[in-house]
């Protein structure tokens, strides 16, 4: 017997999980399916909305400024400014007190693990003593088995930015920490428990430890900031305890995979899943789906019937209203290719392409990509659109990265282009319900 | 007149590096000058099969016999760069039986060991060999690792006198009526370990006498002095896999072919080759046929490489040469033995000889060769001795390898570490500073880059070639950026941007011709993980025009900071 809902979402990432929540507002029974871990724990957890245009102008100061300049296709384009606006202050409604940077349209410069500024719209309260725009001097502080932030490198690169404050970098050992292979994981769980560690000076506890390696260096900057590993369920006790201990405003530098400040955001956003009610199967594929069936419109277009998932050998069918598709792109395998072409898996939805393989990509590896842009096209609704630009399928929508015509690399559009069109399909679905 | 050295050798490849490894041992003063790192022209651009000799034993028995001996040698004075993997001859139905006889006969007159297995027999051996393959030959086919063995030959040069000098291109052969006696060499600004010379100076080096050991770039070097070299340059794909499809070399049996040699290699698998006369050494198409032949004639062998994930491709320039009038057409029908052109019996023109043809399995016979060569026109009487001694790091390979687990690393690394690094793990891994790992996919600990940056300075690209670090599955999307943390605060953060720019520029250029499937999604993820987050794209620091931070959000107010100050608005 199929399950029945009235929205399918396929997809766990932040494109997805936005879509359920959105769609899970107006009274209508959500289910999201997923297969791989999302994408969001290799993403630093900043939620940024254009930092600059597709032609490489920016920093942008005012994301929101730029919105209606953008080409036609692009996802932005498609659901239109205002939306993305509503779609961030959803966002800003479902983390709280978690995210800071509501209080202005500009943008916020954030340095990452690199020493690289990047605009971004909203960051982690963890990071927000840490923002380039603000002049007091800071303290980065790197640890001898985190190879990943050189903490004087990341000061000296600040600084080549010219960032409007001293930086300065020292590297120090970790207390409690032994293994050089240790994960970021084991570094948060020691400051989240506090957990006894051995120092020269006797035993004592991981964040007194931590403070007092740290003190020592301090020569009066007023923010100290460490690599993204401060605590993982207990962030802000851990960042509030070691600012409290050494008299200065503590933040987190975002870092690379796994990045626990993606983590965490993941939590919040299916926390939040289960509060609205919506139903979540994690590691189940859609393998399969029939069109027809009850409700097939008069407009001739194809409508979604069921998908069949495989739980663990047994092939389930999902029948819903409305679908939305928030598989991914490239990454998240939403797109997928093989020697003589790209296409989406699951609906076969059209993907448009060069030919010619060897027109997938330019030679700097920083050109202007053509590979990055690949994904859906679709219409105002979202509904993905077959090559004569009619839609797929009636009952369809599709949003986050499975969609194309944007790069969200080069643009620093990711994730509002995931929540914009997350949102967006997700309220759509909800309207093809009625 | 005094000269600056005895013998100049032209050329870091393996070649150049196993004469003046040669040369140096005998006593005689040498240099090498090499225009880019070493390894960079066709030895670090090749499959990394240690020949059996059974490829030449049907077509060239002489090239079977000198390849058996010095693979023989090699296993010997180099155990730490080779892995003796054995290879297969494999016969599908289609290949004649004739053949077949025909190489097993020839391997058995050149010596080479041989033994027939059924079908049944190869796939006990190699799983993954197709149902219908018939039977095969095994023969003493091996990997070597060319990075590693040429370095070796250098360290080892170094270690009895020899100057090596890097990235210091011949922009001229000195010349003075019918002698050459030297070159003026450019040393080259960027990246790279230079300690003899500036970056930016050009100088003049003077010699007794000049080894142009530069392969399929001796006629541009002949061409300055206005000699004539007829090299034929030819390409060659190889094409990465992500994993070690078979541990075993397998060869296609049948007389030629494109695509028809798999050699594992580390923790990959290299599908080889092509064979296309170019024009020029430097500029030639990589094209997009040659990639799907390698994967689609290979599955005819071993069928899981149709579904498989490539790495990346690379592309190899063979220095074939043949003299003149000889008039071949099909670059596979140019032989692969070397020629010694002496430029004072070929053209009047004394004091250079050069080195042409020839392949990397025989380089250490053609340098004893060349070396000979070199001594009788110096007057010089020292007898070789490379094939008696050992190559730095081989020594005790198997005291090391017993006390893999001794360096508190996990034990995957330390023997990869070990192997790696020969004889000189010990001095490298026994550190009280902590030693994570950078490259997880290679297994590299912190301890082996910085070894490999004392030695290679700022160029991370030979830092990489040194140690692998950045060569896995992600192809340095993960540990570009760590590598170059090391180099700081050696090197200044400028400094650090521009070498991780390159290292990452240079991983895209192979990545870009294995461009769909798993690897098309790791491209998208290191361009998201370079550019994303880290916004190395368009870096402020690197961009011209500055910044007017105070326009973009400053943070919460004031009055919750910690010291109370307000920031300039």
């Amino acid at each position: 017997m199929a399950i029945e809902d009235d929205i399918l979402v396929v997809g766990g990432g932040l494109a997805g999980t936005t879509a359920a929540l959105a769609a899970a507002e107006r009274d209508v029974q959500v289910r999201l399916v997923s297969y791989r871990q999302s994408t969001l724990r290799n993403a630093s957890g900043l939620i940024d909305i254009l930092g600059y245009t597709p032609a490489g102008d920016g920093p942008l100061v005012d994301p929101f400024e730029a919105l209606d300049d953008l080409p036609a296709g692009h996802p932005y384009e498609r659901v239109g400014s205002e939306a993305v606006r509503e779609a961030l202050a959803f966002f800003d409604e479902i983390v709280g007190d978690a995210y800071a940077g509501a209080h202005t349209d500009a943008n916020a410069l954030v340095p990452t693990h690199g020493g690289t500024v990047k605009p971004t719209a909203r960051y982690p309260t963890s990071t927000a003593a840490g923002l380039a725009s603000d002049d007091r001097d800071a303290l980065l502080v790197g640890f001898e088995t985190l190879p990943d932030f050189e903490a004087p490198l990341a000061a000296s690169h600040l600084e080549a930015a010219g960032a409007p404050f001293g930086a300065r970098g020292v590297t120090v050992r970790f207390p409690g920490i032994v293994r050089d292979d240790a994960k970021v994981t084991r570094y948060a769980h020691l400051l989240d428990h506090d957990e006894p560690v051995e120092t020269p000076a006797g035993e004592t506890t991981a964040r007194e430890a931590l403070a007092e390696t740290v003190r020592t260096h301090l020569e009066g900057e007023s923010r100290v900031g460490f690599p993204a590993v401060l605590g993982d369920d207990h962030a802000d006790a851990v960042r509030a305890d070691l600012g409290d201990r050494l008299g200065v405003d503590v933040f987190e530098v975002p870092m690379g995979p796994p990045s626990l400040p993606g983590i965490r955001l993941e939590d919040m956003l299916y926390e939040a899943l289960e509060a609205a009610g919506v139903r979540v199967t994690t590691g189940v594929p859609v393998v399969d789906y029939e069109t027809g069936g009850e409700g097939t419109n008069a407009t001739d277009l194809e409508r979604i019937d069921r998908v069949i998932v495989d739980r663990n050998g047994a092939e389930v069918p999902h029948r819903a209203t409305q679908y939305v598709l928030a598989t991914g792109g490239l990454v998240g395998k939403g797109v997928q290719s093989e020697r003589d072409g790209v296409f989406e898996p699951l609906f076969d939805c059209h993907v448009p392409q060069p030919a010619d393989r060897y027109d997938w990509f330019v030679d700097d590896v920083f050109g202007d990509q053509p590979y990055a842009r690949f994904g859906l096209p679709v219409d105002r609704d979202l509904r993905p659109l077959d090559a004569g630009d009619d839609p797929e399928f009636s009952n369809l929508h599709a949003a986050g990265a499975v969609l194309g015509g944007y790069d969200f690399a080069a643009e620093k559009s990711g994730s509002g282009v995931s929540l914009a069109t997350g949102y967006v399909a997700g309220r759509r679905a909800a309207e093809g319900c009625r | 007149m005094p000269r600056d050295t005895e013998v100049l050798v032209l050329g870091g490849g393996s070649t150049g590096c196993g004469i003046a490894r040669d040369l140096a041992m005998r006593g005689l003063e040498v240099t090498l000058v090499e225009r880019g790192n070493l390894t960079d022209g066709t030895t670090g651009r090749m499959h990394g099969l240690l020949h059996s000799g059974g490829r030449y034993a049907v077509s060239d028995q002489a090239s079977a016999t000198e390849c058996i001996e010095e693979n023989e040698i090699l296993r010997e004075i180099a155990g730490h760069c080779v892995e003796e993997t054995g290879g297969l001859f494999v016969q599908r139905p289609e290949d004649s039986d004739e053949y077949f006889q025909e190489k097993l006969e020839g391997c058995r007159e050149c010596g080479i060991p041989a033994r027939v297995l059924s079908g049944t027999e190869a796939r006990e051996v190699e799983p993954y060999l197709a149902d219908d393959v018939a039977r095969a030959i095994e023969v003493p086919d091996g990997a070597v690792d060319p990075f590693r063995l040429c370095v070796a030959n250098a360290i080892d040069a170094e270690t009895h006198g020899a100057r090596v000098e890097t990235h210091a291109e011949v922009v001229d052969l000195l010349r003075d009526g019918d002698d050459i006696y030297g070159v003026e060499v450019h040393h080259e600004s960027g990246p790279g370990k230079r300690t003899h010379a500036t970056p930016g100076t050009t100088e003049e080096i003077t010699a007794d006498y000049v080894v142009n050991a530069t392969g399929a770039w001796a006629g541009q070097i002949g061409a300055m002095a206005d000699l004539e070299i007829e090299v034929r340059p030819s390409k060659g794909v190889m094409t990465i896999m992500n994993v070690r499809q078979v541990d075993t070399v397998i060869n296609r049996c049948r007389p030629k072919g494109d695509a028809d040699i798999i050699v594992p290699h580390e923790t990959t698998a290299i599908l080889g080759t092509t064979d296309e006369e170019v024009p020029d050494p430097d500029d030639y198409p990589e094209e997009q046929w040659e990639v799907d032949q390698m994967i689609d004639t290979l599955s005819e062998l071993v069928p899981i490489l149709e579904e498989a994930r490539t790495i990346r491709s690379f592309w190899g320039v063979r220095p074939l040469y043949e003299p003149p009038g000889t008039g071949t057409q099909d670059p596979t029908d140019i032989t692969r033995d070397f020629f010694l052109l002496d430029h004072a019996d070929r053209d009047g023109v004394a004091g250079m000889s050069s080195i042409v043809g020839g392949k990397f399995t025989t380089y250490r016979a053609m340098a004893e060769e060349i070396a000979d060569h070199v001594c009788d026109k110096l007057g010089v009487t020292a007898s070789c001795s490379t094939a008696d001694e050992p190559l730095p790091g081989s020594e005790n390979i198997e005291t090391l390898e017993a006390g893999m687990d001794d360096f508190g690393l996990r034990s995957p690394v330390a023997r990869r570490s070990t192997q790696r690094l020969g004889s000189r793990a010990s001095e490298v891994l026994e550190t009280d500073d902590p030693n994570p790992v950078i490259c997880q996919c290679e297994g590299v600990t912190r301890a082996e880059i910085r070894d490999a940056i004392s030695q290679s300075g700022s160029d991370l690209n030979a830092v990489r070639i040194r140690t692998r670090a950045s060569m896995g599955n992600c192809q340095g999307g993960f540990c570009c950026q760590n590598m170059a943390n090391e180099l700081h605060p050696t090197y200044d953060e400028e400094t650090v941007r521009e070498a991780l720019d390159e290292l990452f520029q240079e991983r895209w250029k192979g990545e870009r011709h294995a461009l769909w499937g798993e690897q098309l999604s790791q491209a998208m993820l290191n361009y998201a993980l370079h550019a994303t987050t880290m916004n190395r794209d368009r870096d402020p620091a690197s961009a011209t025009g500055d910044i007017d931070f105070a326009a973009f959000d400053g943070g919460r107010p004031a009055s919750d900071r910690v010291d109370g100050t307000r920031r300039a608005d």
